[in-house]
Protein backbone atom coordinates (compact mmCIF):
# COMPACT_ATOMS: atom_id res chain seq x y z
CA UNK A 1 0.00 0.00 0.00
CA UNK A 2 1.57 3.29 -1.02
CA UNK A 3 1.36 6.02 1.57
CA UNK A 4 -0.45 8.79 -0.25
CA UNK A 5 -3.65 6.93 -1.16
CA UNK A 6 -3.76 5.58 2.39
CA UNK A 7 -3.76 9.12 3.71
CA UNK A 8 -6.60 10.01 1.43
CA UNK A 9 -8.62 7.01 2.52
CA UNK A 10 -8.40 7.19 6.28
CA UNK A 11 -10.88 9.95 7.01
CA UNK A 12 -13.46 8.34 4.79
CA UNK A 13 -12.98 4.97 6.41
CA UNK A 14 -13.79 6.49 9.77
CA UNK A 15 -16.56 8.65 8.49
CA UNK A 16 -18.65 6.19 6.58
CA UNK A 17 -19.68 3.83 9.41
CA UNK A 18 -20.24 6.72 11.84
CA UNK A 19 -22.62 8.52 9.55
CA UNK A 20 -24.39 5.34 8.59
CA UNK A 21 -24.88 4.34 12.24
CA UNK A 22 -26.57 7.57 13.20
CA UNK A 23 -30.35 7.34 13.54
CA UNK A 24 -31.96 9.25 10.69
CA UNK A 25 -34.41 11.60 12.45
CA UNK A 26 -35.77 14.85 11.08
CA UNK A 27 -32.67 15.83 9.15
CA UNK A 28 -32.58 12.51 7.37
CA UNK A 29 -33.97 13.89 4.18
CA UNK A 30 -31.10 16.38 3.95
CA UNK A 31 -28.33 14.12 5.15
CA UNK A 32 -29.19 10.96 3.33
CA UNK A 33 -27.89 11.89 -0.11
CA UNK A 34 -24.53 12.89 1.43
CA UNK A 35 -24.36 9.64 3.39
CA UNK A 36 -25.14 7.62 0.35
CA UNK A 37 -22.56 9.54 -1.63
CA UNK A 38 -19.92 8.93 1.02
CA UNK A 39 -20.68 5.23 1.19
CA UNK A 40 -20.65 5.02 -2.57
CA UNK A 41 -17.32 6.78 -2.71
CA UNK A 42 -15.86 4.61 0.03
CA UNK A 43 -17.03 1.58 -1.90
CA UNK A 44 -15.48 2.82 -5.13
CA UNK A 45 -12.16 3.59 -3.49
CA UNK A 46 -11.98 0.26 -1.62
CA UNK A 47 -13.48 -1.93 -4.31
CA UNK A 48 -10.21 -3.73 -4.96
CA UNK A 49 -9.59 -4.50 -1.31
CA UNK A 50 -13.17 -5.61 -0.66
CA UNK A 51 -12.98 -7.88 -3.66
CA UNK A 52 -9.71 -9.42 -2.47
CA UNK A 53 -11.08 -9.96 1.05
CA UNK A 54 -14.24 -11.55 -0.29
CA UNK A 55 -12.45 -13.89 -2.67
CA UNK A 56 -9.95 -14.75 0.08
CA UNK A 57 -12.74 -15.70 2.47
CA UNK A 58 -14.50 -17.79 -0.17
CA UNK A 59 -11.28 -19.58 -0.99
CA UNK A 60 -10.59 -20.41 2.67
CA UNK A 61 -14.12 -21.77 3.11
CA UNK A 62 -13.72 -23.83 -0.07
CA UNK A 63 -10.46 -25.24 1.31
CA UNK A 64 -12.22 -26.34 4.52
CA UNK A 65 -15.10 -27.87 2.56
CA UNK A 66 -12.75 -29.85 0.33
CA UNK A 67 -10.79 -30.99 3.37
CA UNK A 68 -14.06 -32.00 5.07
CA UNK A 69 -15.30 -33.95 2.05
CA UNK A 70 -11.98 -35.70 1.49
CA UNK A 71 -11.89 -36.93 5.09
CA UNK A 72 -15.59 -37.64 5.38
CA UNK A 73 -15.52 -40.05 2.43
CA UNK A 74 -12.02 -41.31 3.32
CA UNK A 75 -10.86 -40.75 -0.22
CA UNK A 76 -7.99 -42.89 -1.44
CA UNK A 77 -6.63 -41.62 -4.73
CA UNK A 78 -2.83 -41.99 -4.71
CA UNK A 79 -2.97 -40.04 -1.44
CA UNK A 80 -4.74 -41.74 1.45
CA UNK A 81 -7.13 -39.69 3.52
CA UNK A 82 -8.18 -42.73 5.57
CA UNK A 83 -6.62 -41.58 8.86
CA UNK A 84 -6.55 -37.85 8.19
CA UNK A 85 -8.56 -35.93 10.82
CA UNK A 86 -11.50 -33.88 9.62
CA UNK A 87 -11.67 -30.10 10.20
CA UNK A 88 -14.24 -30.69 12.91
CA UNK A 89 -11.98 -33.19 14.72
CA UNK A 90 -9.20 -30.61 14.66
CA UNK A 91 -11.52 -27.91 15.92
CA UNK A 92 -12.63 -30.12 18.82
CA UNK A 93 -9.11 -31.00 19.79
CA UNK A 94 -8.07 -27.36 19.56
CA UNK A 95 -10.77 -26.24 22.01
CA UNK A 96 -9.58 -28.97 24.34
CA UNK A 97 -5.96 -27.98 23.88
CA UNK A 98 -6.68 -24.31 24.60
CA UNK A 99 -7.69 -25.31 28.11
CA UNK A 100 -4.79 -27.75 28.48
CA UNK A 101 -1.80 -26.14 30.23
CA UNK A 102 0.50 -28.75 28.72
CA UNK A 103 -0.27 -27.63 25.17
CA UNK A 104 0.23 -24.00 26.09
CA UNK A 105 3.54 -24.93 27.67
CA UNK A 106 4.65 -26.56 24.40
CA UNK A 107 3.75 -23.37 22.54
CA UNK A 108 5.43 -21.06 25.04
CA UNK A 109 8.60 -23.14 25.09
CA UNK A 110 8.88 -23.02 21.31
CA UNK A 111 8.31 -19.26 21.40
CA UNK A 112 11.02 -18.86 24.01
CA UNK A 113 13.50 -20.83 21.90
CA UNK A 114 12.66 -18.71 18.88
CA UNK A 115 13.05 -15.48 20.82
CA UNK A 116 16.45 -16.48 22.25
CA UNK A 117 17.82 -17.99 19.06
CA UNK A 118 16.52 -15.25 16.79
CA UNK A 119 17.48 -12.39 19.09
CA UNK A 120 20.99 -13.77 19.45
CA UNK A 121 21.30 -14.20 15.67
CA UNK A 122 20.11 -10.63 15.00
CA UNK A 123 22.33 -9.15 17.68
CA UNK A 124 25.39 -10.81 16.17
CA UNK A 125 24.61 -10.95 12.45
CA UNK A 126 23.45 -7.35 11.95
CA UNK A 127 26.47 -5.63 13.57
CA UNK A 128 28.81 -8.18 11.98
CA UNK A 129 27.30 -7.51 8.56
CA UNK A 130 27.56 -3.75 9.04
CA UNK A 131 31.19 -3.99 10.13
CA UNK A 132 32.06 -6.41 7.34
CA UNK A 133 30.47 -4.05 4.86
CA UNK A 134 32.55 -1.15 6.11
CA UNK A 135 35.94 -2.73 6.88
CA UNK A 136 37.52 -4.68 4.09
CA UNK A 137 39.89 -6.66 6.29
CA UNK A 138 37.09 -8.02 8.47
CA UNK A 139 35.14 -8.92 5.35
CA UNK A 140 38.17 -10.72 3.91
CA UNK A 141 38.66 -12.68 7.14
CA UNK A 142 35.06 -13.58 7.96
CA UNK A 143 33.48 -14.01 4.54
CA UNK A 144 35.25 -17.24 3.43
CA UNK A 145 34.38 -18.98 6.70
CA UNK A 146 30.78 -17.85 6.49
CA UNK A 147 30.54 -18.99 2.87
CA UNK A 148 31.75 -22.48 3.83
CA UNK A 149 29.35 -22.80 6.76
CA UNK A 150 26.36 -21.14 5.11
CA UNK A 151 25.21 -23.97 2.80
CA UNK A 152 25.05 -26.44 5.71
CA UNK A 153 21.38 -26.63 6.73
CA UNK A 154 20.80 -25.97 10.40
CA UNK A 155 19.27 -29.44 10.82
CA UNK A 156 22.57 -31.02 9.76
CA UNK A 157 24.05 -29.38 12.84
CA UNK A 158 21.85 -31.36 15.23
CA UNK A 159 24.38 -34.10 16.15
CA UNK A 160 27.18 -31.55 16.41
CA UNK A 161 24.99 -29.25 18.50
CA UNK A 162 24.22 -32.08 20.94
CA UNK A 163 27.96 -32.66 21.33
CA UNK A 164 28.75 -28.97 21.67
CA UNK A 165 26.18 -27.92 24.24
CA UNK A 166 25.67 -29.39 27.70
CA UNK A 167 21.87 -29.28 27.66
CA UNK A 168 19.25 -30.20 25.12
CA UNK A 169 17.65 -26.78 25.49
CA UNK A 170 20.87 -25.00 24.58
CA UNK A 171 21.45 -27.13 21.50
CA UNK A 172 17.93 -26.45 20.22
CA UNK A 173 18.38 -22.70 20.70
CA UNK A 174 21.72 -23.02 18.92
CA UNK A 175 20.04 -24.71 15.92
CA UNK A 176 17.45 -21.93 15.80
CA UNK A 177 20.23 -19.36 16.01
CA UNK A 178 22.12 -20.97 13.12
CA UNK A 179 19.00 -21.09 10.98
CA UNK A 180 18.38 -17.37 11.20
CA UNK A 181 22.01 -16.21 11.40
CA UNK A 182 23.05 -16.56 7.76
CA UNK A 183 20.00 -15.02 6.08
CA UNK A 184 20.37 -11.99 8.34
CA UNK A 185 24.12 -11.71 7.74
CA UNK A 186 23.88 -12.11 3.98
CA UNK A 187 21.08 -9.54 3.62
CA UNK A 188 22.84 -7.03 5.85
CA UNK A 189 25.98 -7.40 3.71
CA UNK A 190 23.88 -6.98 0.59
CA UNK A 191 22.33 -3.81 2.02
CA UNK A 192 25.75 -2.40 2.82
CA UNK A 193 27.01 -3.17 -0.68
CA UNK A 194 24.09 -1.30 -2.24
CA UNK A 195 24.48 1.95 -0.28
CA UNK A 196 24.46 4.77 -2.83
CA UNK A 197 28.02 6.19 -2.88
CA UNK A 198 26.65 9.61 -3.83
CA UNK A 199 24.85 9.76 -0.48
CA UNK A 200 28.12 9.00 1.27
CA UNK A 201 29.78 11.78 -0.69
CA UNK A 202 26.94 14.15 0.13
CA UNK A 203 27.39 13.39 3.83
CA UNK A 204 31.15 13.89 3.61
CA UNK A 205 30.91 17.32 2.03
CA UNK A 206 28.44 18.32 4.72
CA UNK A 207 31.19 17.67 7.24
CA UNK A 208 30.29 14.13 8.40
CA UNK A 209 33.10 11.96 9.79
CA UNK A 210 33.43 8.15 9.72
CA UNK A 211 31.19 7.34 12.70
CA UNK A 212 28.53 9.82 11.66
CA UNK A 213 28.52 8.47 8.11
CA UNK A 214 28.08 4.97 9.51
CA UNK A 215 25.22 6.01 11.78
CA UNK A 216 23.49 8.50 9.48
CA UNK A 217 24.04 6.93 6.06
CA UNK A 218 25.20 3.31 5.98
CA UNK A 219 22.90 2.04 8.72
CA UNK A 220 19.60 3.62 7.61
CA UNK A 221 20.41 2.88 3.97
CA UNK A 222 20.85 -0.81 4.80
CA UNK A 223 17.76 -1.05 7.00
CA UNK A 224 15.36 -2.25 4.28
CA UNK A 225 17.69 -5.13 3.49
CA UNK A 226 18.30 -5.83 7.16
CA UNK A 227 14.57 -6.23 7.62
CA UNK A 228 14.36 -8.52 4.60
CA UNK A 229 17.05 -10.59 6.31
CA UNK A 230 15.14 -10.60 9.58
CA UNK A 231 11.96 -11.77 7.86
CA UNK A 232 13.72 -14.56 5.99
CA UNK A 233 15.74 -15.40 9.11
CA UNK A 234 12.59 -15.71 11.17
CA UNK A 235 11.13 -18.15 8.66
CA UNK A 236 14.25 -20.32 8.66
CA UNK A 237 14.40 -20.11 12.47
CA UNK A 238 10.98 -21.77 12.69
CA UNK A 239 11.92 -24.43 10.13
CA UNK A 240 15.07 -25.25 12.06
CA UNK A 241 13.35 -25.15 15.44
CA UNK A 242 10.57 -27.54 14.46
CA UNK A 243 13.03 -29.99 12.91
CA UNK A 244 15.28 -29.83 15.97
CA UNK A 245 12.33 -30.36 18.30
CA UNK A 246 11.13 -33.35 16.32
CA UNK A 247 14.56 -34.94 16.44
CA UNK A 248 15.86 -34.19 19.89
CA UNK A 249 13.27 -32.30 21.87
CA UNK A 250 11.19 -33.19 24.84
CA UNK A 251 8.95 -30.18 24.69
CA UNK A 252 7.86 -27.67 22.11
CA UNK A 253 5.26 -27.52 19.39
CA UNK A 254 7.40 -29.55 16.98
CA UNK A 255 7.73 -32.28 19.59
CA UNK A 256 3.98 -32.07 20.25
CA UNK A 257 3.24 -32.67 16.57
CA UNK A 258 5.60 -35.63 16.34
CA UNK A 259 4.37 -37.09 19.65
CA UNK A 260 0.77 -36.91 18.38
CA UNK A 261 1.77 -39.18 15.51
CA UNK A 262 3.46 -41.68 17.85
CA UNK A 263 0.46 -41.67 20.18
CA UNK A 264 -2.00 -42.09 17.28
CA UNK A 265 -3.74 -38.81 18.12
CA UNK A 266 -4.22 -37.81 14.54
CA UNK A 267 -6.27 -34.67 15.18
CA UNK A 268 -3.35 -33.30 17.21
CA UNK A 269 -1.01 -33.65 14.22
CA UNK A 270 -3.09 -31.15 12.25
CA UNK A 271 -3.52 -29.01 15.36
CA UNK A 272 0.26 -28.87 15.82
CA UNK A 273 0.74 -27.97 12.16
CA UNK A 274 -1.83 -25.20 12.30
CA UNK A 275 -0.31 -23.86 15.52
CA UNK A 276 3.10 -23.73 13.84
CA UNK A 277 1.58 -21.90 10.89
CA UNK A 278 -0.14 -19.35 13.10
CA UNK A 279 3.03 -18.77 15.14
CA UNK A 280 5.13 -18.33 12.00
CA UNK A 281 2.62 -15.90 10.51
CA UNK A 282 2.40 -13.90 13.73
CA UNK A 283 6.16 -13.57 14.07
CA UNK A 284 6.61 -12.42 10.49
CA UNK A 285 3.80 -9.87 10.95
CA UNK A 286 5.56 -8.61 14.08
CA UNK A 287 8.79 -8.13 12.16
CA UNK A 288 7.01 -6.38 9.34
CA UNK A 289 5.35 -3.90 11.70
CA UNK A 290 8.67 -3.34 13.49
CA UNK A 291 10.13 -2.58 10.07
CA UNK A 292 7.40 -0.08 9.35
CA UNK A 293 8.06 1.64 12.68
CA UNK A 294 11.81 1.71 12.08
CA UNK A 295 11.49 3.03 8.52
CA UNK A 296 8.74 5.65 8.43
CA UNK A 297 10.12 6.94 5.14
CA UNK A 298 9.46 3.68 3.30
CA UNK A 299 6.68 3.13 0.85
CA UNK A 300 5.53 -0.23 2.20
CA UNK B 1 19.74 34.05 7.87
CA UNK B 2 22.27 34.80 10.59
CA UNK B 3 23.87 31.42 10.00
CA UNK B 4 24.92 32.26 6.52
CA UNK B 5 25.52 35.97 6.38
CA UNK B 6 28.92 35.75 8.01
CA UNK B 7 30.45 33.91 5.09
CA UNK B 8 30.63 36.62 2.44
CA UNK B 9 33.81 38.12 1.03
CA UNK B 10 35.88 34.92 1.06
CA UNK B 11 35.90 31.94 -1.25
CA UNK B 12 38.58 32.32 -3.88
CA UNK B 13 39.05 29.05 -5.75
CA UNK B 14 42.30 28.46 -7.59
CA UNK B 15 43.19 25.44 -9.68
CA UNK B 16 46.83 25.51 -10.81
CA UNK B 17 48.69 23.27 -13.29
CA UNK B 18 46.04 20.71 -12.59
CA UNK B 19 46.10 17.21 -14.08
CA UNK B 20 44.27 14.06 -13.12
CA UNK B 21 44.66 10.60 -14.58
CA UNK B 22 43.21 7.19 -13.79
CA UNK B 23 45.20 3.96 -13.57
CA UNK B 24 43.86 1.23 -15.77
CA UNK B 25 45.23 -2.11 -16.93
CA UNK B 26 46.52 -0.44 -20.12
CA UNK B 27 48.36 2.23 -18.19
CA UNK B 28 47.26 5.61 -17.00
CA UNK B 29 44.51 7.49 -18.82
CA UNK B 30 44.48 11.25 -18.58
CA UNK B 31 41.06 12.68 -17.70
CA UNK B 32 42.17 16.28 -17.27
CA UNK B 33 45.50 17.83 -18.23
CA UNK B 34 47.22 21.16 -17.74
CA UNK B 35 44.28 23.11 -16.42
CA UNK B 36 44.19 26.47 -14.66
CA UNK B 37 41.00 28.05 -13.49
CA UNK B 38 40.03 30.48 -10.78
CA UNK B 39 36.88 31.83 -9.23
CA UNK B 40 37.00 35.21 -7.55
CA UNK B 41 35.13 35.70 -4.26
CA UNK B 42 31.45 36.10 -5.02
CA UNK B 43 31.85 35.24 -8.68
CA UNK B 44 29.60 32.87 -10.61
CA UNK B 45 31.67 30.71 -12.97
CA UNK B 46 30.50 27.87 -15.19
CA UNK B 47 32.40 25.08 -16.88
CA UNK B 48 30.96 23.74 -20.11
CA UNK B 49 32.33 21.10 -22.40
CA UNK B 50 31.44 18.02 -24.41
CA UNK B 51 30.33 14.99 -22.41
CA UNK B 52 33.20 13.02 -20.94
CA UNK B 53 35.58 15.97 -21.05
CA UNK B 54 36.38 15.77 -17.35
CA UNK B 55 34.40 18.77 -16.15
CA UNK B 56 32.81 16.74 -13.36
CA UNK B 57 36.22 15.28 -12.52
CA UNK B 58 37.55 18.78 -12.10
CA UNK B 59 34.62 19.75 -9.88
CA UNK B 60 35.06 16.63 -7.74
CA UNK B 61 38.71 17.55 -7.26
CA UNK B 62 37.70 21.01 -6.07
CA UNK B 63 35.24 19.34 -3.67
CA UNK B 64 38.09 17.18 -2.36
CA UNK B 65 36.79 13.79 -3.51
CA UNK B 66 39.58 13.27 -6.04
CA UNK B 67 43.26 13.99 -5.62
CA UNK B 68 45.01 15.71 -8.52
CA UNK B 69 47.85 13.78 -10.13
CA UNK B 70 49.66 17.05 -10.64
CA UNK B 71 49.10 20.62 -9.56
CA UNK B 72 46.83 21.70 -6.77
CA UNK B 73 43.49 23.12 -5.80
CA UNK B 74 43.28 25.88 -3.21
CA UNK B 75 40.41 27.75 -1.61
CA UNK B 76 41.46 31.05 -0.04
CA UNK B 77 45.07 29.90 -0.33
CA UNK B 78 44.52 26.68 1.58
CA UNK B 79 45.10 23.42 -0.26
CA UNK B 80 42.06 21.20 -0.68
CA UNK B 81 42.83 17.74 0.67
CA UNK B 82 39.46 16.24 1.59
CA UNK B 83 35.78 17.14 1.43
CA UNK B 84 34.61 19.72 3.90
CA UNK B 85 31.50 21.66 4.76
CA UNK B 86 33.33 24.80 3.58
CA UNK B 87 32.66 23.66 0.04
CA UNK B 88 28.98 22.93 -0.37
CA UNK B 89 28.09 20.55 -3.17
CA UNK B 90 24.90 20.00 -5.13
CA UNK B 91 24.55 16.81 -7.17
CA UNK B 92 22.59 16.04 -10.29
CA UNK B 93 20.89 13.07 -8.60
CA UNK B 94 19.70 15.34 -5.71
CA UNK B 95 21.21 12.84 -3.25
CA UNK B 96 18.90 13.78 -0.41
CA UNK B 97 18.86 11.27 2.45
CA UNK B 98 15.60 9.38 1.88
CA UNK B 99 15.31 8.47 5.57
CA UNK B 100 15.40 12.09 6.68
CA UNK B 101 12.62 14.61 6.33
CA UNK B 102 13.22 17.76 4.33
CA UNK B 103 14.11 19.68 7.48
CA UNK B 104 16.38 16.92 8.80
CA UNK B 105 18.19 16.92 5.47
CA UNK B 106 18.78 20.66 5.71
CA UNK B 107 19.87 20.31 9.35
CA UNK B 108 22.41 17.59 8.56
CA UNK B 109 25.46 19.79 8.12
CA UNK B 110 24.65 21.77 11.25
CA UNK B 111 24.14 18.56 13.21
CA UNK B 112 27.55 17.33 12.05
CA UNK B 113 29.00 20.57 13.36
CA UNK B 114 27.48 19.85 16.76
CA UNK B 115 24.88 22.60 16.81
CA UNK B 116 22.13 21.87 19.33
CA UNK B 117 18.73 20.75 18.18
CA UNK B 118 16.64 23.85 18.72
CA UNK B 119 19.13 26.20 17.09
CA UNK B 120 19.58 24.05 14.02
CA UNK B 121 15.83 23.57 13.74
CA UNK B 122 15.38 27.32 13.67
CA UNK B 123 18.16 27.77 11.11
CA UNK B 124 16.71 25.07 8.88
CA UNK B 125 13.24 26.63 9.05
CA UNK B 126 14.60 30.02 8.04
CA UNK B 127 16.48 28.58 5.08
CA UNK B 128 13.50 26.50 3.96
CA UNK B 129 11.41 29.63 4.14
CA UNK B 130 13.80 31.41 1.78
CA UNK B 131 13.38 28.58 -0.71
CA UNK B 132 9.59 28.52 -0.30
CA UNK B 133 9.66 25.05 1.21
CA UNK B 134 8.47 25.65 4.77
CA UNK B 135 5.23 23.78 4.11
CA UNK B 136 7.19 20.66 3.24
CA UNK B 137 9.62 20.51 6.17
CA UNK B 138 8.11 17.28 7.51
CA UNK B 139 7.87 15.51 4.15
CA UNK B 140 10.23 12.74 3.13
CA UNK B 141 12.09 13.46 -0.11
CA UNK B 142 10.31 10.80 -2.17
CA UNK B 143 7.10 12.81 -1.86
CA UNK B 144 8.69 15.85 -3.55
CA UNK B 145 8.98 16.78 -7.21
CA UNK B 146 12.40 16.98 -8.85
CA UNK B 147 12.52 20.76 -8.64
CA UNK B 148 11.62 20.73 -4.95
CA UNK B 149 14.20 18.04 -4.25
CA UNK B 150 16.90 20.11 -5.86
CA UNK B 151 15.84 23.20 -3.95
CA UNK B 152 16.28 21.17 -0.76
CA UNK B 153 19.66 20.01 -2.10
CA UNK B 154 20.81 23.59 -2.62
CA UNK B 155 19.48 24.76 0.74
CA UNK B 156 21.16 21.81 2.46
CA UNK B 157 24.50 22.69 0.87
CA UNK B 158 24.12 26.35 1.90
CA UNK B 159 23.01 25.65 5.48
CA UNK B 160 26.52 25.33 6.86
CA UNK B 161 27.50 28.69 5.38
CA UNK B 162 30.10 27.43 2.89
CA UNK B 163 32.54 29.79 1.20
CA UNK B 164 31.91 28.24 -2.18
CA UNK B 165 29.09 26.32 -3.77
CA UNK B 166 29.88 23.58 -6.28
CA UNK B 167 27.11 22.35 -8.54
CA UNK B 168 27.45 19.30 -10.79
CA UNK B 169 24.80 19.55 -13.54
CA UNK B 170 22.22 20.26 -10.86
CA UNK B 171 19.31 20.89 -13.22
CA UNK B 172 20.15 18.23 -15.80
CA UNK B 173 17.35 15.91 -14.69
CA UNK B 174 14.65 18.60 -14.58
CA UNK B 175 12.17 19.51 -17.30
CA UNK B 176 12.73 22.75 -19.22
CA UNK B 177 10.18 24.90 -17.34
CA UNK B 178 11.36 23.81 -13.91
CA UNK B 179 14.95 24.36 -14.96
CA UNK B 180 14.25 28.02 -15.81
CA UNK B 181 12.63 28.56 -12.41
CA UNK B 182 15.50 26.85 -10.62
CA UNK B 183 18.02 29.04 -12.44
CA UNK B 184 16.18 32.08 -11.18
CA UNK B 185 16.10 30.73 -7.62
CA UNK B 186 19.80 29.92 -7.72
CA UNK B 187 20.62 33.40 -9.05
CA UNK B 188 18.58 35.01 -6.28
CA UNK B 189 20.25 32.98 -3.56
CA UNK B 190 23.70 33.60 -5.00
CA UNK B 191 23.12 37.36 -5.12
CA UNK B 192 21.82 37.41 -1.57
CA UNK B 193 24.61 35.31 -0.10
CA UNK B 194 27.47 36.68 -2.24
CA UNK B 195 28.97 33.23 -2.33
CA UNK B 196 31.41 31.98 -5.00
CA UNK B 197 29.85 29.46 -7.35
CA UNK B 198 31.45 26.89 -9.63
CA UNK B 199 28.80 25.42 -11.88
CA UNK B 200 29.26 22.48 -14.24
CA UNK B 201 26.76 22.04 -17.05
CA UNK B 202 26.48 20.94 -20.63
CA UNK B 203 23.69 23.42 -21.27
CA UNK B 204 25.20 26.47 -22.97
CA UNK B 205 22.16 28.71 -22.46
CA UNK B 206 22.18 27.90 -18.78
CA UNK B 207 25.89 28.68 -18.49
CA UNK B 208 25.55 32.07 -20.23
CA UNK B 209 22.37 33.03 -18.41
CA UNK B 210 23.81 32.33 -14.96
CA UNK B 211 27.51 33.13 -15.13
CA UNK B 212 29.94 35.99 -14.88
CA UNK B 213 32.47 33.87 -16.76
CA UNK B 214 32.34 30.59 -18.62
CA UNK B 215 35.21 28.15 -19.11
CA UNK B 216 34.94 25.93 -22.15
CA UNK B 217 36.78 22.61 -21.95
CA UNK B 218 38.33 20.52 -24.71
CA UNK B 219 37.43 16.92 -25.42
CA UNK B 220 39.14 14.25 -23.30
CA UNK B 221 41.72 14.66 -21.97
CA UNK B 222 40.09 17.86 -20.84
CA UNK B 223 41.81 21.18 -20.55
CA UNK B 224 40.63 24.76 -20.82
CA UNK B 225 40.00 25.69 -24.43
CA UNK B 226 38.63 29.17 -23.83
CA UNK B 227 37.55 31.55 -21.10
CA UNK B 228 34.56 33.69 -22.01
CA UNK B 229 33.49 36.66 -19.89
CA UNK B 230 29.72 37.20 -19.91
CA UNK B 231 29.17 40.97 -19.80
CA UNK B 232 25.36 40.76 -19.67
CA UNK B 233 24.02 43.09 -17.01
CA UNK B 234 22.25 41.91 -13.90
CA UNK B 235 19.58 41.30 -12.82
CA UNK B 236 19.08 39.09 -15.82
CA UNK B 237 15.68 38.38 -17.26
CA UNK B 238 14.50 35.44 -19.26
CA UNK B 239 13.82 37.81 -22.16
CA UNK B 240 17.55 38.57 -22.46
CA UNK B 241 18.02 35.14 -23.98
CA UNK B 242 16.62 36.60 -27.21
CA UNK B 243 18.96 39.61 -27.23
CA UNK B 244 21.59 39.85 -29.92
CA UNK B 245 24.31 40.02 -27.26
CA UNK B 246 23.17 36.73 -25.74
CA UNK B 247 22.83 35.07 -29.12
CA UNK B 248 26.29 36.17 -30.13
CA UNK B 249 27.78 34.66 -26.99
CA UNK B 250 25.75 31.55 -27.56
CA UNK B 251 26.92 31.17 -31.13
CA UNK B 252 30.55 31.61 -30.08
CA UNK B 253 30.32 29.00 -27.35
CA UNK B 254 28.38 26.63 -29.59
CA UNK B 255 31.04 26.59 -32.23
CA UNK B 256 33.76 26.04 -29.64
CA UNK B 257 31.92 23.10 -28.16
CA UNK B 258 30.94 21.68 -31.51
CA UNK B 259 34.56 21.45 -32.52
CA UNK B 260 35.33 19.55 -29.36
CA UNK B 261 32.27 17.30 -29.58
CA UNK B 262 33.28 16.32 -33.09
CA UNK B 263 36.78 15.54 -31.83
CA UNK B 264 35.30 13.48 -29.02
CA UNK B 265 33.29 11.50 -31.51
CA UNK B 266 36.45 10.68 -33.42
CA UNK B 267 35.84 13.25 -36.14
CA UNK B 268 33.46 10.91 -37.95
CA UNK B 269 31.25 13.77 -39.00
CA UNK B 270 33.07 16.52 -40.81
CA UNK B 271 31.92 20.11 -40.59
CA UNK B 272 31.85 20.36 -44.34
CA UNK B 273 29.51 17.41 -44.49
CA UNK B 274 27.08 19.15 -42.18
CA UNK B 275 27.17 22.39 -44.12
CA UNK B 276 26.66 20.50 -47.32
CA UNK B 277 23.37 19.16 -45.97
CA UNK B 278 21.94 22.67 -46.11
CA UNK B 279 18.65 21.89 -44.42
CA UNK B 280 16.48 24.89 -43.60
CA UNK B 281 15.08 25.32 -40.11
CA UNK B 282 13.03 28.47 -39.63
CA UNK B 283 15.01 30.17 -42.31
CA UNK B 284 18.43 29.17 -40.89
CA UNK B 285 20.59 26.44 -42.27
CA UNK B 286 21.17 23.42 -40.06
CA UNK B 287 24.83 24.28 -39.81
CA UNK B 288 23.93 27.69 -38.38
CA UNK B 289 21.54 26.24 -35.89
CA UNK B 290 24.06 23.67 -34.78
Amino acid sequence: MSSSPAHALHPKEHEAPKVAAEPPPAAAAVREPATVAIIARWYRLNKGRLRAALIGAVSLVAFLVVWHLLTKYRVVFFVRFTNVPSPLDVYNSSTKAMRDPKFLMHVLLSCRRIIFGFALASLIAVPLGLIMGRFKLIHEVVFPVSEVLRPIPAIAWVPMAIMLWPTNEQSIVFITFLGSFFPILVNTLHGMALVDPVLVRAARCLGARETSIFREVYFPASLPHIFTGLTVGMGVAWVSLIAAEMISGQYGIGYFTWEAYSLVQYADIALGMIAIGVLGLTSSLLIRSAGRLAMPWGRT
Amino acid sequence: MSVIEATAAAGRIEVKNFALSYETIDGSVAAVTDTQIYVKPGEFVSIVGPSGCGKSTLLNAVAGFLKPTAGMVTVDGEEVKSPSAERGMVFQQYSLFPWKTVRENVEFGLKMRGMDRSRRERAARTLLGLAGLEAFEKHYPDRLSGGMKQRVGIVRALATGPKVLLLDEPFGALDAQTRVIMQQILTNMWQRLKISVLFVTHDIDEAIFLSDRVYCMTARPGSIKAEIPIPLERPRQQSMMMSSEFLALRRGLMSLIREESLKAMGGEISDQGLQGLNINLHGQSLADVL
